[in-house]
């Protein structure tokens, strides 16, 4: 039966189970309750209490609010989808899709978990990994761009087109700062570069494994000027801010999605957020150790290590380490998308000027000259 | 001629950006650790917590008529509904019956409604009673379904008023 009609029935199957069950069990739940995040942090920073009465309802229960995701999604739902008679309609249309879809698509790539059932807990375990996300996420400008363009607005126009030029500038140095990785590890493949940092250390935290010698150590300050310079790119790419020129609510009404309402609007929103959870999962996987969480551990044979959680292992331990390991990667997911609310809530806006001196003068160029000082390294010291 | 603004000599640290984001996100954070831990003071949660017990002793409320322990205060004279700036009083007076003890002494409101989608809780009916029947009271959400149901007549203006034994010193505490 495994081998009808030529297709390995079992990898669709569980391809199909990890595809829904990543999408709707969590990166979904995740979204709505990241918008919650959002606005209760934010309310905090700002000394407010936030939405915080949203609860069962017909009820006096509150639950601090946790209701709030699914009224606004009801509220997104019953709202009257509105298409202005001034605009392309058939673009108009297919510009939500556009920025929601490639950030559930790059998730395809990302190793979330080791394995669980004998399953290796990755949707495309792809030789390209990381190319294949570059290439994906690089098509969600064009969601804003049509989006820009076909509402046949000039608030709109003017955010696609400050959108495009912000994600284009700095998908250069996006690119160029994880090369110092793959000039250490020879791979893109991301589920091998996680297993590199089970066994060797993370890559910001050499701390076992072979980690230990010096050359790791002095490899770290690349490693380090990578994670900064990959990290502000993501938030660049995501139009977060300090970056968020493409919406600007003080200059531009709303940016690209002025004219957009209801669903489709919703879909817009959703797409940042799918975009900042894809980022964040992306920052993880390259520098953070992925799934991994070393465990301090203590054996009359070996002494002080630290112990891997294997979900590969035979039995319940496996099925529970590898339900371990996927949480220990969501969480670590959350983590930054906290960090990524607590930045937005302190920074002010960049002038655009400002923004492209910083794309184009400094991460540009820091990226560049770290891959020689990366190179340098790994030559003297093979 | 054109005039450039001077702008600031930035040193190396300024410049590099960094150390200010830094500082940045210690200020909020600290903000949100303090909300946290309950010191940031906030609004008050309205349905739950009430403005009830914080409310000062001057606060001017609901209008509402106080009588006395024997009779009603109002003498129907009309000062208030003359005074009151938005015209939210009707006052109907009427005689007192001949077999109460004030019989021929003054009169008494009929009707007495104080309409209180028109109050604008200013306090010169309270002012200007010269019987001090009338007197601003500390109620303040005051609710109603329908036009109707916001004008206070005479039962519930004695409801909310209630009994008041002698005289108050009202614009001199002293005496």
């Amino acid at each position: 039966m495994n081998d009808f009609l030529g297709i390995d029935w079992f990898f669709l199957a569980t391809s199909l189970a990890k595809t829904l069950g990543i999408i709707f069990l969590v990166v979904l739940p995740m979204v709505s309750y990241t918008v919650y995040a959002e606005r209760r942090i934010s309310a905090l920073i700002q000394d407010r209490l936030g939405p915080n009465r949203t609860g069962i309802p017909f009820t006096n229960i509150h639950m601090e609010g946790l209701g709030q995701p699914i009224a606004d999604a009801v509220k997104f739902l019953l709202k009257e989808d509105l298409t202005p008679a001034h605009v392309n309609t058939f673009y108009f249309w297919l510009a939500p899709c556009l920025a929601m879809a490639p950030s559930l698509l790059t998730l395809s790539v990302i190793p979330f978990g080791s394995w669980l059932f004998g399953v290796p807990m990755v949707i495309a375990n792809v030789n390209i990994g990381i190319l294949f996300v570059f290439a994906i996420a690089s098509l969600s400008v064009y969601g804003i761009v049509l989006a820009g363009w076909s509402s046949n607005s000039k608030y709109s126009f003017l955010g696609g087109v400050r959108s495009t030029s912000q994600m284009i500038s700095y998908e250069l140095s996006l690119g160029l700062s994880v090369i110092p990785l793959f000039l250490l590890l020879g791979k893109l493949n991301l589920v091998d570069i996680v297993d590199y940092q089970a066994r060797n250390g993370w890559l910001l935290l050499p701390l076992w494994g072979e980690g230990l010698t010096l050359r790791r150590w002095l490899l770290l300050i690349p490693l380090l000027i990578s994670f900064v310079v990959f990290t502000i790119s993501i938030f660049a790419e995501t139009n977060r801010l300090p970056f968020d020129l493409p919406e600007a609510e003080t200059e531009l009404v709303a940016g690209y999605h002025t004219e957009y309402s209801s669903m489709k609007f919703a879909l817009f929103f959703l797409g940042e957020y799918a975009a900042m959870i894809t980022g964040s999962s992306l920052i993880v996987t390259l520098f953070l150790g992925g799934w991994h969480l070393p465990i301090p551990w203590w054996s009359s044979g070996a002494g002080f290590h630290f112990a891997l959680v294997d979900g590969a292992a035979p039995g319940i331990p496996g099925i529970l380490g590898g339900l371990f390991n996927i949480a220990t990667f969501f969480g670590k997911v959350a983590v930054l998308l906290a960090f990524f609310i607590w930045v937005r809530w302190t920074l002010p806006r960049f002038r655009y000027d400002q923004l492209m001196r910083l794309g184009w003068i400094f991460f540009f160029e820091i990226a560049l000259v770290n891959i020689f000082l990366t190179a340098g390294i790994l030559f003297y010291l093979p | 001629m054109a005039y450039t603004v001077p702008r600031p000599k930035l040193t190396f640290r300024e410049k590099l950006y960094l150390p200010a984001v830094a500082a940045g996100l210690a200020i909020t954070i600290k903000h949100l650790k303090n909300m946290l831990l309950g010191r940031t003071k906030v609004v008050m949660q309205y349905p739950e917590e009430k403005w009830d017990s914080h409310m000062p002793p001057h606060y001017r409320g609901a209008p509402t008529l106080v009588r006395d322990d024997d009779r009603e205060r109002c003498v129907a004279c009309q000062l208030c509904e003359f005074i009151c700036p938005p015209r939210a009083i009707k006052i109907t007076p009427g005689e007192i019956p001949s077999a109460s003890k004030s019989e021929k002494v003054e009169k008494f409101p009929l009707e007495f409604d104080i309409d209180m989608i028109r109050c604008i809780y200013c306090g010169l009916c309270e002012e200007v009673c010269p019987e001090q029947a009338i007197f601003l009271r500390k109620d303040y959400a005051i609710t109603g379904l329908s036009r109707a149901e916001m004008v206070h007549n005479k039962k519930k203006l004695y409801e909310l008023g209630g009994t008041m034994h002698g005289l108050v010193n009202k614009w001199n505490e002293k005496k």
